[in-house]
């Protein structure tokens, strides 16, 4: 399975979740599971480019597709990618908890519409809930995120 | 010029790690741990004829699988974390329960495996026979008492409080109007977005017992595990790394797998944790705010209130490990912003079969401020003057402070407000408002509040400037999405004259700062942020008394600035900081990073041993600021909102929200607590509910179904701040984490009442409740 650009031993377990693969097989834990049955959006990943819960999904399921996760977004000692940086300037994060799975799911939103109207923001981040910041930093963030990415 | 950074938008210190997904959460420390399962109680209420763990023993791969009878701490009830004398019946759980059941997920059996899903298996293999008991689920059956939750607490009674201010009966007795209320509000859920998880280790080498824990309070599961375990509290650490949102219930303690996870990791020799999942967590975790309030209100013509009386029953749940903390807070904010000069409040806790309740943020106060601010606008209306008008008359004014109300407060003081300005909270809340919107089915919602934040005992922190010149300061709470960081860093920075981003700050490791209490009740920044000022402080004196010697001058006549102790007026005139920390600690053996200054063939400033009497070494200190009582942060909510009279789909239209916390320390950072606690209070007024059935169990235990609001149901929040400083701390600041939620109920309710001319005296509504209770209003209005 590729993952963020790079091969990796396919899941042992059939009934391997993907959210689990990626946190414990992989040790890739940035994407957070908050209630596994799909709703809360935490584990959102890309896969082949679109945001996917990684919750909903066997691992061995994601074999020969390109799975990207948040860590796959900025290597290390790179900046920020724009959307991440979006959400730094916006206050777009408190407990950071929900933050990988909003950022991936924006990525996801930009690059279908690069310049999104308010309802295609509210459209695209309604899969994702988040208890700290009450959506407003995360709609300007979105916002932000689309100037940068120009 | 020095660059202040209090008051500043500082870009978060957090984001970065958080961002990557580099963030480190308790379930993301693995190594090599074991995995456990909790077996719950399907049952709200039974008697436990056995349980049989054979099979699950027997299932290969499991190492443990532990019941009551196995614990040596079996057979001890878990602490009442704050006893009252009120608290004449009070009543705690077990680790894992033996004999009776009292509310659906209370912990019977703990499994521990080489995995989850095997421990999840052996679970299931778990056999416990129950033997189903009648069951109390409402705060009004636990009042009928027709069964006991308890059978040693009669009436299910835990504690009953009965506080006067005046005399209510001659008032009301006199009073030109009176009038009686009705008032429900039901339980709600934090539902932070990473449930609860624990991990520990113990070390039979070091003898050492290391936990992380997504607790909101460290330093006391460490003193508790240290008395359970029988080993002194350097042996034990506990770490509450990045916690995914707390909002009350994660300071309960001990939750079942927070002795259960560490004994079983003593036990067993090898790391073991639990991660909750999220049906669970709807369950195990503590909830909050049912309460039913009796009201009657005496006042004059022009819509002065003469007299209250409240008496109210709360919900307490099963157990009351909390003890009553959340009704005293209700009984001391009911009156609010408000004078009420005659005010008499009796409560009664209840037991109920449910989860126990603690703190959910707002921790009584949101259906405090329901029962007054509802109550004010039954006023209005019945003497006919405008709602703003009615909050204008009663507001105590701000040459009235400090304002005592005459109750008990939740720190054994009595409520006396500090500071506010609460008739300018209301004006620029009505001007930034504006008019009514143009439409039909457009109501305006009002509501003021109060909120003590701040109590103590204490908070403490540690502040040292390292001989690079960079500084690392340390407290004992930890964060849960509040920025303590970078706030902390701010106050840092500006009493050291450095950089904030050379401040960095560690929170809630015992490893650091082992003393304080723990991040709740919107007492962070007073308690745990005047102590790094403090600190903070004393390093400064510190580094100009190190300075003055090496600079041959008077230590009043520097300033820290620029990452220097220089000489006021004379900037050239200088040390650096690293220079000064350097000096601080006089070496025989230079280590590098400039140490060869301190050591002994160096010149030194003055004759003498290098380190004089009661000196000690290091650019550090420890500081500690402990409260004299609450600092009372306050505000005014108002919203135009617009409900669809044929679907009943509420759409708010405008939001503003005018604030007090004193002195801002971060507007970024208070902006995004009271945009979230908004957010949480549009949830839980109009979207979320627990659905508990009459055998009490929960019957949405998932997000599918309990319904927390996404971004397309919150609307864009208006903030201003006023500040008016507490003068109880040398910030001047007063807690804000909660404010945003609390009036929110009373504002929507006020709002749809005003819009669909149906009175509003319940929480939380729908689209259903305001179907039918527009249904029955027209229906009693066609038959009158």
């Amino acid at each position: 399975m590729r993952i963020n650009g790079f091969d990796h031993y396919p899941p042992q377990d059939a009934r391997r979740l993907l959210s689990d693969y990626l946190r414990h097989d992989v040790g890739l834990t940035g994407t957070h599971v908050g209630c596994e049955h799909g709703v809360c959006g935490c584990c959102t990943i890309l896969l082949n480019g679109a945001p996917v819960r990684s919750c909903l999904m066997l691992a061995v399921q994601a074999e020969g597709h390109e799975v990207t996760t948040i860590e796959g977004l900025a290597p290390d000692g790179e900046p920020l990618h724009a959307v991440q940086q979006a959400f730094h300037e916006c206050h777009g994060l408190q407990c950071g908890f929900c933050t990988p799975g909003f950022v991936m799911s924006v990525v996801g939103l930009l690059a279908q519409h690069p310049h999104p109207t308010d309802e295609e923001i509210d459209e695209g981040i309604a899969g994702n809930l988040c208890r700290c910041t009450g959506y407003a930093s995360i709609r300007r963030a979105v916002r932000r995120a689309a100037e940068l990415s120009r | 010029m020095t660059t202040r950074w209090f008051g500043e938008r500082v870009q978060r210190a957090e984001d970065d790690r958080l961002l990557r997904g580099k963030g480190r959460f308790t379930d993301d420390i693995d190594d090599g741990a074991l995995e456990s399962v909790l077996v719950r109680s399907p049952y709200a209420h039974a008697r436990i004829r056995s349980i049989e763990v054979g099979a699950a023993r027997m299932l290969p791969g499991v190492f443990a699988v532990y019941t009551a009878k196995d614990l040596p701490f079996g057979e001890t009830d878990l602490p009442i974390l704050i006893p009252h004398p009120n608290l004449t019946h009070g009543r705690t759980q077990r680790c894992l329960a033996s004999e009776v059941v009292r509310y659906a997920g209370e912990a019977v059996a703990f499994v521990v495996a080489e995995s989850r899903a095997i421990a999840e298996d052996a679970a299931e293999l778990v056999d416990v026979d129950y033997e189903p008991l009648p069951v109390v689920i409402t705060p009004e059956a636990a009042a009928r008492a027709d069964h006991l939750v308890h059978d040693d607490v009669p009436g299910n009674v835990a504690a009953e409080m009965v506080q006067e201010k005046g005399n209510v009966a001659a008032a009301l007795e006199s009073a030109p109007r009176r009038k009686r209320f009705h008032f429900r509000y039901e339980r709600g859920a934090a539902s932070p977005m990473e449930a609860r998880a624990v991990w520990a280790r113990w070390s039979d080498d070091e003898r050492k017992l290391t936990v992380y824990d997504s607790t909101q309070s460290p330093t006391s599961i460490r003193g508790g595990l240290a008395v359970l375990f029988g080993l002194p509290e350097s042996q034990v650490e506990v770490i509450a790394p990045d916690v995914g949102g707390g909002f009350g219930p994660k300071i309960m303690l001990f939750y079942p797998d927070e002795l259960l996870v560490p004994y079983a990791a003593v036990h067993l020799g090898r790391p073991v944790k639990w991660t909750e999942d999220r049906q669970e967590h709807f369950t195990a975790v503590n909830q909050e705010r049912g309460q039913v309030h009796e009201v009657e209100v005496g006042y004059d013509d022009e819509g002065h209130v003469l007299a209250l009386d409240d008496d109210f029953i709360h919900d307490g749940g099963a157990y009351t490990p909390y003890g009553i903390i959340l009704p005293i807070i209700t009984a001391g904010q009911v009156p609010g912003p408000y004078r009420v000069p005659n005010y008499r409040v009796r409560f009664r806790d209840m037991y109920t079969n449910a989860t126990p309740t603690s703190p959910y943020r707002g921790a009584g106060r949101p259906h405090a401020c329901f029962v007054m601010e509802r109550t004010l606008d039954a006023i209005a209306a019945d003497i006919g003057i405008d709602r703003a008008e009615v909050r204008r008359r009663n507001l105590i004014q701000p040459d009235e402070f400090p304002y005592d109300v005459g109750v008990g407060w939740q720190d054994g003081n009595t409520v006396v407000y500090d500071s506010g300005n609460y008739p300018k909270l209301l004006e620029t809340a009505l001007e930034k408002l504006g008019p009514r919107p143009a439409g039909e089915n457009i109501g305006m919602g009002l509501g003021m509040y109060v909120e003590g934040t701040g109590v103590g005992p204490y908070e403490g922190a540690h502040v040292q400037v390292l001989v690079s010149g960079k500084v690392v300061a340390a407290t004992g709470i930890p964060s849960q999405g509040q920025a303590h960081a970078t706030v902390w860093a701010q106050v840092v920075a500006d009493e050291l004259g450095v950089d904030v981003r050379d401040v960095e700050v560690t929170g809630g490791d015992t490893r650091r700062f082992p003393w304080g209490v723990g991040t709740f009740a919107s007492r962070g920044a007073v308690t745990a942020g005047n102590a790094m000022h403090v600190a903070a402080r004393m390093v400064a004196d510190k580094a100009k008394k190190i300075a003055a010697d090496h600079l041959e001058a008077d230590p009043a006549d520097l300033e820290l600035a620029g990452g220097a102790v220089r000489v006021k007026g004379s900037p050239q005139r200088g040390i650096p900081l690293a220079a000064v920390a350097v000096l601080s600690n006089p070496v025989r053996y230079a280590f590098g990073g400039g140490t060869e200054a301190a050591t002994q063939f160096t010149p030194r400033a003055r004759p003498g041993p290098p380190l004089a009497d009661g000196e000690e070494p290091g650019l550090e200190a420890t500081g500690y600021f402990s409260p004299a009582g609450s600092a009372w942060a306050s505000g005014c909510h108002a919203a135009w909102l617009r409900i669809d009279p044929k679907t009943y789909r509420l759409e708010i239209l405008k939001y503003v929200v005018v604030h007090d916390c004193g002195k801002v320390i971060n507007p970024m950072v208070v902006e995004g607590q009271i945009e979230g606690g908004v957010a949480q209070g549009i949830g839980g007024a109009f979207y979320e509910r627990l659905a508990y059935d009459s055998d009490g169990q929960l019957r949405n235990a998932s997000f599918m179904e309990f319904l927390m609001p996404y971004s397309t149901e919150i609307p864009q929040i208006e903030i201003e701040h006023i500040e008016t400083p507490s003068p109880l701390n040398p910030l001047g600041v007063k807690g804000v984490g909660e404010a945003g939620v609390i009036p929110v109920g009373a504002v929507i309710a006020s709002g749809i009442e005003d819009a669909l001319g149906i009175p509003i005296t319940e929480m939380p509504l729908s689209p259903l409740k305001l179907y039918e209770l527009s249904t029955s209003a027209s229906t009693s209005t066609s038959t009158r």
